[in-house]
């Protein structure tokens, strides 16, 4: 199997066999055509602990914004992996946030004020609405100068991660 | 010695007050809101009384649910831990009408020294120096405004009844009085049902440097060396370290006896903690008083070679405090972080959500005060400190050297947090020399970060972990469109599902 995976925003290709793919353990792979020999298990869900050449690696994975989160000891990585079979879906994502963009809610919590209107021009990192979870006011803010298209929310209305609070355009 | 004792609280700290009691032989009973039915500290307790719903005011702030807990569970002492109800007279009043003891202060010291300006009236009376400001709550902004002419911008409001950050706001010039008149009030006002505000002048680069005190019901009082906690962000502590690195035993013994000067004058007895900023010339100036134990109470007790949770129970029971000054040793370098489920990536937006996997450090000199464990989901409605990780070595490069080791063995997946952070700062040049200051923080975080130079291999380690994981997850359902962030999910419903299979049918 090959994919295409952006390493923090550098396009990478790594191919694994289809065996080593299902199970793990010893496995020989093509990073970027460069062979490497590898010795990698999945230690827990999204943990492996991963051998190159008798050097040990233990690194976590786990789902963050679009993309995976990839901690190798102290460094993180942002990937986004470009399966070759999901490579149309992907495709619109990234024009359509140039044109209009959805403001979320970053986390679950309660709208505790809404600082703009609909049709209000603002700046980039204007706060569009203060969101309450865990005892912290949070203000969230426009990703880009434009206008507000829409506010999706009202004050006191619980919302959940990934809730659309605003559409700025 | 108390028979049984109620721990008002939850999280980290109720687990730890849990441990103090077990030790001493008391029974330990915890109480829980509704979403903490599986929390630690109902786990690890001797008995669990559910005090409603999931919102702190129906629950953990609520004093009659508590003293009838406390009084139908038989308990003769409630220690409060912090936060919560820790600071509430009403509270400790409620206790003593009960006929339950209170773990803390009286609440006639907590009045005293507990609320920010009255405790500064009698800081002034008693000679101890304070940040120049207004010693009385302000009506609005537009007052708030006038007092801060004479003093001069930069100011800061802050929460009469408030702590740990909430409730204040940093005010560089008139035209930002207003909007963050606003936010502090209103933050005062969910956080501490008081909106109240006072102002303070702004000190440039202060390092924040408290004292834990400790007195008996007998009249005696000791002072137990001191805490710097000059790392914050918007006012909230993040890194704690005991000793402070630029202390002296003249700057100590002065700022030990005026800590204790105003504990004296306030009547106070049980630990409590004496604030101070001290600014570049070692001059100090009192700050505020904590009536209560401290979040960041383990970097002295592992200095000290205390234990002040017992100390606490032992004198709320009316013993007499065996320690003289003179027996007061600091041993060492001790350094604490505090883990929040936060995104430091992400504006350090919380993150509630279920632990899914979780290694915790151990080792030499590690010691991990923890409230969370792998499977619990933590809670949106309360405060995200999932547990602190305190390390000690013999100078304050091995306490260093030490976390750093122990944060490397530190993961949490699932639920993001701040443990990235503190390797960014422990790493910096600025905290090895300890030239910080309380806004040090948010100036490093505004400054960018490096990017860690990775091991040779790491990426390809990186690389063929996310393959792998992209091939069991998304992969291996040959591309079926679930989208990755659910396929963890999915994974552990599965296994869950699984694990319903295998368990045996009932007899019936």
């Amino acid at each position: 199997m090959k994919l295409t995976i952006e390493l923090d925003g550098k396009t990478r290709t790594v191919e694994i066999g289809a065996d080593a793919a299902r199970g793990g353990g010893r496995l020989l792979c093509a990073i970027d055509g460069r062979s490497v020999e590898a010795d990698a298990i999945e230690v827990a869900p999204g943990v492996y602990s991963i051998l190159i050449e008798g050097t040990s690696f233990e690194v976590r994975v786990e789902p963050y914004a679009a993309g995976l989160r990839v901690g190798v000891g102290g460094r993180e990585y942002a990937a986004r992996i470009r399966d070759p079979r999901q490579w149309r879906r992907n495709r619109g994502a990234a024009e359509e946030a140039e044109g209009s963009q959805r403001v979320v809610a970053p986390m679950p919590g309660k709208v505790i004020r809404v600082l703009v209107k609909p049709g209000q021009t603002v700046e980039t990192g204007k706060g569009l609405v203060v969101v309450e979870a865990m005892k912290m006011q949070n203000e969230v803010r426009s990703p880009k100068s434009g206008k507000v298209e829409r506010v999706l929310v009202s004050e006191g209305q619980t919302v959940g991660a990934g809730d659309v609070l605003a559409v700025v355009t | 010695m108390f028979r049984k004792i109620l721990i008002a609280n939850r999280g980290e700290i109720a687990v730890r007050i849990l441990r103090a009691c077990r030790e001493m032989n008391v029974r330990a009973v915890a109480v829980y809101s509704e979403v903490d039915r599986a929390a630690l500290h109902v786990r690890l307790a001797d008995e669990a009384y559910p005090i409603g719903a999931a919102p702190s005011r129906e629950s953990y702030l609520s004093i009659d649910k508590i003293v009838r807990a406390a009084r139908d569970a038989g308990c003769d002492a409630i220690h409060p831990g912090y936060g919560f109800l820790a600071e509430n007279a009403a509270f400790a009043r409620a206790c003593g009408d009960a006929g339950i003891t209170f773990i803390g202060p009286s609440p006639e010291a907590m009045e005293q020294l507990g609320s920010k300006t009255a405790a500064r009236h009698v800081a002034r009376e008693t000679g101890v120096p304070t940040v120049p400001g207004t010693l009385d709550p302000i009506e609005n902004a537009e007052a708030a405004l006038a007092a801060a002419k004479p003093i001069g911008f930069p100011v800061v409001l802050k929460a009469v009844a408030g702590g740990g950050g909430k409730g204040m706001r940093l005010v560089e010039s008139e035209a930002a009085m207003a909007s963050a008149w606003r936010d502090a009030s209103s933050e005062a006002q969910n956080a501490f049902g008081d909106g109240r505000l006072y102002i303070e002048k702004y000190l440039l680069r202060p390092r924040h440097i408290e004292i834990q005190i400790l007195g008996d019901h007998h009249g005696h009082i000791v002072y137990l060396g001191e805490r710097e906690c000059s790392v914050q962000r918007r006012y909230q502590k993040v890194i704690e370290e005991a000793p402070s690195p630029v202390m002296t035993p003249e700057l100590r013994r002065s700022m030990g006896e005026a800590a204790v000067k105003l504990a004296r004058a306030g009547k106070y007895a049980n630990a409590g903690t004496v604030e101070f900023l001290v600014d570049a010339e070692r001059r100090f100036y009192f700050l505020e008083m904590n009536t209560r134990l401290q979040v960041e109470h383990p970097v002295t007790e592992m200095v000290t070679g205390l234990d002040l949770v017992k100390l606490q129970i032992r004198i709320a029971s009316g013993e007499r405090l065996q320690l003289a000054q003179d027996d007061i040793a600091l041993r060492g370098h001790a350094i604490e972080c505090r883990i929040y489920a936060e995104d430091p990536d992400n504006s350090f937006f919380p993150s509630p959500g279920k632990i899914l996997e979780r290694r915790v450090p151990t080792g030499p000199g590690i010691r991990l005060d923890d409230g969370v464990y792998a499977g619990w989901t933590v809670p949106n409605e309360y405060d995200p400190l999932l547990s602190k990780l305190i390390a000690w070595g013999g100078d304050r490069a091995e306490a260093i050297a030490r976390l750093t080791r122990a944060l490397g063995e530190h993961y949490a997946l699932g639920i993001k947090t701040n443990v990235g952070l503190f390797r960014r700062i422990l790493a910096s040049r600025d905290f090895q020399d300890a030239d910080i200051y309380t806004r040090w923080l948010d100036e490093f975080l505004s400054r960018g970060r490096e990017i860690a130079s990775a091991a040779p291999r790491a990426e390809d380690a990186a690389l063929i972990a996310a393959a792998l994981w992209h091939s069991h997850r998304a992969g291996a359902s040959g591309g079926s469109g679930a989208p990755p962030s659910r396929a963890a999910e999915s994974r552990w419903k599965i296994e869950g599902r699984r694990e319903q299979l295998h368990r045996a049918p009932d007899p019936q």
